[in-house]
């Protein structure tokens, strides 16, 4: 009987468990899905001594408020994110990337995420969930993976399968930062959009919309006329894509993304701004510079070069 | 035969095998599905079988465009290869709580809903491939005078189990979940269930799929 774990106070708005995501399933109907920042993800689990594929919290916007029970544990909060730890009679303002120690009765509440969208919670040990396709990350739109697919819920308590004997706190000085431009490759159906589209979607800036989730970032600005059919044969769609439906507004295909689309793809993200699109919260605003396969290739070759260098300093 | 092989993005191919959709370039597409899922190549971690087009994602960190698109030129793929299908049965209830379309599709097809059920259920069905959600599969090809557009505003919610058309496809939601197609029906039977990891999508591209008919008795008991 395990006597380790967190209670949820208050969920927040979005709160999931997620890893790297499960792959070998678009087949089947099935995303990616997993954390939406990985590189986030990744120096969560490293600044608290875990193995950098472990099961983390992820929150958008609204964190989760918890109250901890059992022996002593660290945890990491990464991203933009505002949060306190309250200690019996104490509350400290936390600070991200860094690694705290909390015990019995401790609480963690993490208030806001800020100008950005996701953040990470992980903590020092493993928590006890069900894994679906090897993965605990949840699908909630098609009730897949871990917690029978659903976000957190208030009242809700997750068990520590394990904690970490090696309890060394880490820091790291890590600042998100922000693009100007989104890096894109051509799309396929790129000749379908008129010459005064082309130039539009290259040169003119769009607003992420309220309706943005894990799903896909909708997209407003200056219509996006298409020449040639707003259909195509329904075919597979990949993280970044981004799709123009017939009333001219781009959608980004994001993590939990249908697998299969029949807009026509203006172009896809290039992997390397992956990790910062997603932290482009409601009303910010969003250029794109086209860039070619082979510079796509490279900038993701040092983005990750840059990734596990600063993995390799914690 | 894959006519063009190009980039989708900088971590996926993109092989198109022509612009029809028919039986035959579906099952090209299948063949290549199957045969480069079985070699099982580090670093490809999904392949997405459609109509005529197959995608081939995978991990920028471990393989790039280049030796995936020369491994695939180089595969041979046996056309003998057994795909493996199967002929299923799914019942359909056509009770009036469930053919929420239905008016609109007599209007639009300019048939009574006796004909249109009649028409709708002699008739074999084709699955060319599985997703958009979980599980749902894409069935074909309808008669030309069954072929209706999609709705011109999505519904937010269509239930679980509904039985669908658009243009010369059938479908069935697996769940429920936002759609726009012109539902018939309704069917008891789980066509997706994510508890069965090796097998979770009941109806599988190159299957083949016909539906039979039941009363709303008959669909009420039908998990019993």
């Amino acid at each position: 009987m395990t006597s380790n774990y967190l209670y949820i106070i208050r969920p927040g708005i979005n709160t999931t468990f997620q890893d790297k995501g499960r792959d070998h399933l678009y087949h089947i109907g099935i995303p990616f899905s997993g954390a939406m920042d990985n590189r986030n993800y990744l120096i969560a689990n490293k600044l608290v001594n875990n193995n950098l594929d472990a099961s983390v919290i992820e929150f958008a916007y609204q964190g989760p408020h918890i109250k901890y029970s059992g022996e002593k544990i660290n945890f990491a909060v990464t991203g933009d994110v505002i949060f306190s730890i309250k200690k019996k009679d104490t509350e400290i303002e936390g600070n991200c990337y860094e690694s705290y120690q909390i015990e019995n009765g401790d609480e963690i509440n993490i208030i806001s995420t800020n100008k950005s969208v996701y953040g990470y919670l992980a903590l020092g040990g493993k928590l006890d969930l069900k894994f679906q396709w090897k993965s605990c990350s949840i699908n909630t739109k098609a009730n897949i993976g871990s917690n029978n697919g659903k976000k957190l819920d208030v009242g809700q308590r997750i068990n520590l399968k394990k904690i970490n004997s090696n309890k060394d706190i880490k820091k790291i000085n890590y600042i998100n930062t922000k693009i100007e431009n989104i890096r894109v490759i051509k799309g396929t159906n790129f000749d379908y959009f008129s010459e005064e589209g082309k130039k539009i979607f290259y040169e003119k800036e769009f607003t992420v919309s309220k309706l943005s989730d894990r799903m896909g970032m909708r997209l407003e600005g200056p219509k996006i006329d298409n020449i040639v059919n707003t259909n195509i044969k329904s075919e597979g769609l990949i993280k970044g894509v981004i799709q123009v439906p017939a009333d001219g507004n781009p959608i980004i295909m994001l993590s939990d993304h249908g697998t299969i689309g029949g807009y026509p793809k203006i172009g896809v993200v290039a992997s390397v701004d992956y990790d910062r699109l997603v932290q482009m919260s409601p009303g910010s605003k969003i250029k794109f510079k086209e860039i070619n396969l082979s510079d796509a290739e490279t900038l993701f070759k040092l983005y990750e070069m840059e990734t596990q260098n600063l993995l390799s300093q914690i | 035969m894959i006519k063009n092989i190009s980039n989708l993005g900088d971590a996926a191919l993109y092989c198109d095998f022509g612009n029809e959709v028919n039986k035959s370039i579906n099952l090209q597409v299948i063949k290549y599905f199957k045969t480069i899922k079985e070699k099982k190549i580090e670093g490809i971690n999904n392949l997405t079988p459609s109509y005529n087009k197959l995608i081939i994602s995978y991990d920028l960190k471990k393989i790039n465009f280049k030796e995936v698109k020369h491994y695939v030129e180089n595969i041979n793929v046996e056309d003998s290869i057994d795909i493996n299908s199967k002929k299923l049965e799914i019942p359909v209830c056509c009770d009036e709580s469930f053919t929420l379309d239905i008016k609109r599709l007599e209007e639009i097809l300019n048939l009574r809903r006796e004909k249109i059920f009649e028409n709708f259920f002699n008739k074999e069905y084709f699955c060319y491939m599985t997703g958009f959600i979980a599980g749902m599969p894409f069935l074909g090809d309808l008669d030309e005078n069954m072929r209706a557009q999609r709705l011109e505003t999505p519904r937010i919610k269509v239930p679980k189990g509904s039985v669908a058309l658009t243009e010369q496809f059938a479908n069935i939601y697996t769940f429920e979940s936002p759609g726009g197609w012109n539902i018939l029906g309704n069917t008891p039977l789980d066509i997706f269930d994510s508890s069965k990891e090796d097998k979770p999508n009941l109806i599988n591209p190159g299957d083949t799929v016909i539906f039979k008919e039941i009363t709303l008795d008959q669909y009420k008991n039908y998990n019993d």
